[in-house]
This record gives structure tokens, C-alpha cells and sequence, in this order.
């Protein structure tokens, strides 16, 4: 389980989160939905213990995560895995050094064995045949997979996506979707997903919760959230300009007179 | 008036925070320095990339640093008969000055840029935070196997200048001033010392290390996308080479005094 309590963070004079509070039960699929900038990568970030909070606190099956000392906070880690927005595969290694690196590092598996398991999961994710390419070979949407393949190759509990699907064409999006959900059946993981693509969000989500100033403003199954009241996350639903929420840094929109 | 102290001020802050990270970094290396595991063919990796890949670069450097040199000196000392100690002056000033200099400021050039760009793309495409994710230390997988290269793999490089540069030396003194091959040699061997040559290397070392680390630094801490690479780069080079020229002073004053 995660719990996300009271959490607060700035950098330099700018605040991202204003304390927010989620919990995300053991094998629930959690999408947090929240406009660009609006701190979602920050918040996903905490949960792995990248950032460290000003104030508040992430905990892990009840461990304070960020107060763990070096070896213990890997050592938890191990159980996680994480896709990121533009997959970070290691440019330097082939495909399956990618996917195999957690497993290389950390356990005395011979290599032969690692990459047989490498193109095992990438088989898992759809990807045949291209275990000794590199990163730089492939295409937006065969990164992704690599992605995803590198974040279950430890055999993770808990699985973090940054925006999964930005960057996509739809059909492409549409595939990750049914990856995503196809992991959570086949491997019952908790997962906490970003982004900003409702069609996305309905699809992998249990529950959705939208990040807006730096809280959590509500929280519901996709049923809930789908006929919410709220007009902020109506308005961001739907996906209108129009209505409580101003777009940064634009002071006014202009009218256009069509008569 | 108020805003030249004002500008003064802020470069001041900017500078001290500049140093503050980059001996925080040092720190946070030692300390994994000494943990297993060790990143042993992640080292050799950049041994490779830092000693041997430069030292092409390093060998025309120093054959021609080593014979305008003694192009130089011989015409000069000439004014006044001294042309016999230009054995001693290419050899004095390779070893204890020009080969640990120029192979800094060759390798801040090809090896820091290197490396300050491939860790700031890491940076800005989010690898490095997947090496966190990955439960991999970055400054253990990436800063220290360069940190150790660049503090090895200088003092060597500056050996193989040391000693191509004098025969480069020997070339134009030899072939094409006519001094005897026996005099050049023994005014080479008899005024240096050992001293001269690992003095040299010792200024070698410190500069391989400085080169990694302020590279890894500039790389390390990058934002802003393809631009902010750009800058780290330049910094790098930039901040690398100044930190070799202003250094070899004191070490200078420190080691040969």
C-alpha cells in the first residue's frame, strides 16, 4: 500500500504540491490526472524517492521513504519499477542490457540467462527480435515497450508510468492502454499512472485522482469521476478552456467577432 | 554604482555555490569510492575512452610542442652561446610544465566535453533518474569509474608527452642543427631528476581529477533541455581548462619550490 500524507515541495521560490494526501491500496491501478505543470511528475517522483519532500511524508507498505539510509532505500526500490514519459532507456546499451540491468546489477545471474529473461519480457510487451538492436534504432512507440519491459523485468509490486501514452499516436496509445491492463491482470500490480489523456485514464484506471495547485481536489472510480460536480475536474474532463481553470500565462483570451 | 556591487554580489554567491556542489559531489564520490561493489569494467571503460582514445591527439601535440620548442630555445640561446643546454631546457619544461599542461588541457577538451554532454543528455532524458529507479547509485555508477580514469590515466598520457616531446626535441636539435646526438642526451640526463618527472605526474593527476569532476558536475546537474547540454559542455571545457592553468601555479609553488 501507498500513503501519501500532507506532502509538500517547492523548488527555489516555487511551490509544486501544498500538501496532498492519496492513498493507493496494494493491487489497485491509480491514475492521477492533472493539467501540464501541474506537479504530477513531482508527486510520482516522491513515491520512489527521487525527491525528498519538504514536509510530509511517502510511505511504502508504512515505511517513511524518504527516511531510509542509501541501502535500505534500494533495497525497496528493487520492488519497484518505473516507464518513463520518453522511456530513458540507457542509450549506451543494447536493448536487452536495458531490460536486463536491474537483473545484471543486482543478482549473480550468468549474462546468457539475463538476456534470455530480457527477451522473455520483451516478448510480455510485444517485442520480438530486437533484443540486439539499439535504443537509438527504434521507433517512439517500440521505446515505450522497452520501457515497460525494463520496469518488470525485476518482477516489481508496485509499477510507476509517466504519462504513458503522451507522444503517441491514438492507435499506438491505445495498444500501451491494453498493455497496462494486461499487466495489472497477469501480474497483480499496485500502479500509480500520470497523465494528462482521459481516454487513457479510463482505461487502466480503478480509481482517478486530479492534482490541481498542488492538492488532490477529488478523488473517484472513472464511473465517479465521469459524472463529477466538480466544475474544475468537469471542465478538465471534458477538455474546454472555458471555466475555472486559467491556462499559466495567459492573462486574456481574445474574442473573435464572427458576425 | 549600486548595481555593479549588486552583479558582483550574485557572481560572488554563484561561484562560492558552485564550489560548495562540486566538493559535495567529491565527497559523495569518496564515500562510494570505498563501497563494494566496485565499478571495475565500468572504469576500464573510461580508462579506455580518456587515456587511449587521447592519445593520438596527445602524441602530435607533444612531438611538435617538443620540437618548436627546441626550435625556439635554439635560436634564442644561440644570442648569447647557449646553445648547448637545449637539451636541458625541452626536458625541464616538458616534464615539469608542458606535458601535464597540454595533455589537461587536451583531455579537458576531448574527454570533458565528452563526458559533461553524455551525462547532461542523461540528465535531461531522465536516465539518470532511471539509474535511481533501477536501485543504482549515479554518482557510483557514473561519476566515480570517470573520476578514477581521468586521475590515472592523465599522469600516463603526460609520461608519453614527457618523453615525445623531448624526442621531438632531439629531432630538430639533432637533425637539423647539427648538435652531436651524445651532447643532447647527456644535457637532457644529467640536470633532470626523478624529482622533475613525478612532480609532474602528481600535477598530472590532479588534473584528471579535476577534469572529471567538474565535468561530471557541469553534466550532473544540467537542466534545460538540448541548450542547457550546450552550456554544460562549454562550461566544462571552460571551467576545466581554467581550473588546470590557475592550479599549476600553486601546484607549482608547492611542488618545485
Amino acid at each position: 500500500m501507498i500513503e501519501i500524507v500532507d506532502l509538500h515541495k517547492s523548488f527555489g521560490s516555487k511551490q509544486v504540491l501544498h500538501g496532498v494526501n492519496l492513498k493507493i491500496e496494494k493491487g489497485e491501478s491509480m491514475v492521477v490526472i492533472g493539467g501540464s505543470g501541474s506537479g504530477k511528475s513531482v508527486l510520482l517522483k516522491h513515491i520512489i524517492g527521487i525527491l525528498k519532500p519538504d514536509e510530509g511524508k511517502v510511505l511504502i507498505d508504512g515505511t517513511d521513504i524518504a527516511s531510509l539510509p542509501e541501502n535500505q532505500l534500494n533495497e525497496l526500490r528493487r520492488k519497484f519499477g518505473m516507464l518513463f514519459q520518453m522511456a530513458a532507456l540507457f542509450d549506451s546499451m543494447s536493448v536487452w542490457e536495458n531490460v536486463g540491468f536491474a537483473l545484471t546489477r543486482h543478482t549473480d545471474i550468468p549474462k546468457k540467462d539475463i538476456k534470455s529473461v530480457a527477451i522473455e519480457k520483451l516478448k510480455l510487451v510485444g517485442l520480438v527480435g530486437v533484443e540486439d538492436l539499439m535504443p537509438s534504432e527504434l521507433s517512439g512507440g517500440m521505446k515505450k515497450r522497452v520501457g515497460l519491459a525494463r520496469a518488470i523485468a525485476y518482477e516489481p509490486e508496485i509499477l510507476l508510468y509517466d504519462e504513458p501514452t503522451t507522444g503517441l499516436d491514438p492507435i499506438l496509445a491505445d495498444a500501451i492502454n491494453d498493455l497496462l491492463v494486461e499487466m495489472k491482470q497477469k501480474m497483480s500490480i499496485t500502479s500509480v499512472a500520470i497523465t494528462h489523456d482521459m481516454n487513457s485514464a479510463y482505461k487502466i484506471a480503478d480509481k482517478i485522482a486530479m492534482l490541481y495547485q498542488g492538492k488532490i481536489i477529488d478523488t473517484g472510480t472513472p464511473e465517479e469521476i465521469k459524472n463529477t460536480q466538480n466544475p474544475i475536474v468537469k471542465q478538465f474532463i471534458t477538455g474546454s478552456s472555458v471555466g475555472p481553470i486559467k491556462i499559466e500565462g495567459v492573462h486574456y483570451e481574445r474574442n473573435i467577432d464572427r458576425t | 554604482m549600486l548595481k555593479i556591487i549588486e552583479l558582483l554580489g550574485k557572481l560572488i554567491i554563484q561561484f562560492a555555490e558552485g564550489v560548495g556542489q562540486v566538493l559535495i559531489l567529491l565527497m559523495l564520490s569518496f564515500k562510494e569510492i570505498l563501497r563494494p561493489p566496485f565499478e571495475i569494467r565500468n572504469t576500464f571503460k573510461q580508462m579506455l575512452e580518456i587515456g587511449v582514445r587521447s592519445l593520438p591527439v596527445v602524441l602530435v601535440t607533444a612531438i611538435f610542442t617538443g620540437m618548436v620548442f627546441a626550435l625556439q630555445t635554439y635560436t634564442g640561446f644561440k644570442r648569447f652561446g647557449a646553445e648547448a643546454v637545449v637539451g636541458t631546457v625541452v626536458a625541464l619544461s616538458m616534464t615539469r610544465e608542458l606535458g601535464p599542461v597540454l595533455t589537461g588541457l587536451i583531455v579537458a577538451g576531448r574527454a570533458g566535453a565528452a563526458m559533461a554532454a553524455e551525462l547532461g543528455t542523461m540528465r535531461v532524458t531522465e536516465q539518470i533518474d532511471a539509474l535511481e529507479t533501477l536501485a543504482t547509485n549515479p554518482v557510483k555508477y557514473l561519476v566515480v569509474p570517470r573520476l578514477i580514469a581521468g586521475a590515472l590515466m592523465l599522469p600516463a598520457l603526460a609520461l608519453v608527452a614527457d618523453l615525445i616531446g623531448i624526442i621531438g626535441g632531439y629531432f630538430i636539435t639533432v637533425g637539423l642543427f647539427d648538435t652531436s646526438s651524445v651532447v643532447y642526451w647527456k644535457r637532457t640526463w644529467n640536470y633532470l631528476e626523478m624529482s622533475d618527472i613525478y612532480n609532474g605526474l602528481i600535477k598530472a593527476a590532479f588534473f584528471g581529477a579535476s577534469i572529471s569532476l567538474v565535468s561530471c558536475y557541469k553534466g550532473f546537474y544540467t537542466r534545460g533541455g538540448a541548450e542547457g547540454v550546450g552550456k554544460a559542455t562549454t562550461g566544462a571545457v571552460v571551467i576545466s581548462s581554467m581550473t588546470i592553468l590557475i592550479s599549476d601555479y600553486f601546484l607549482s609553488v608547492w611542488l618545485f619550490q
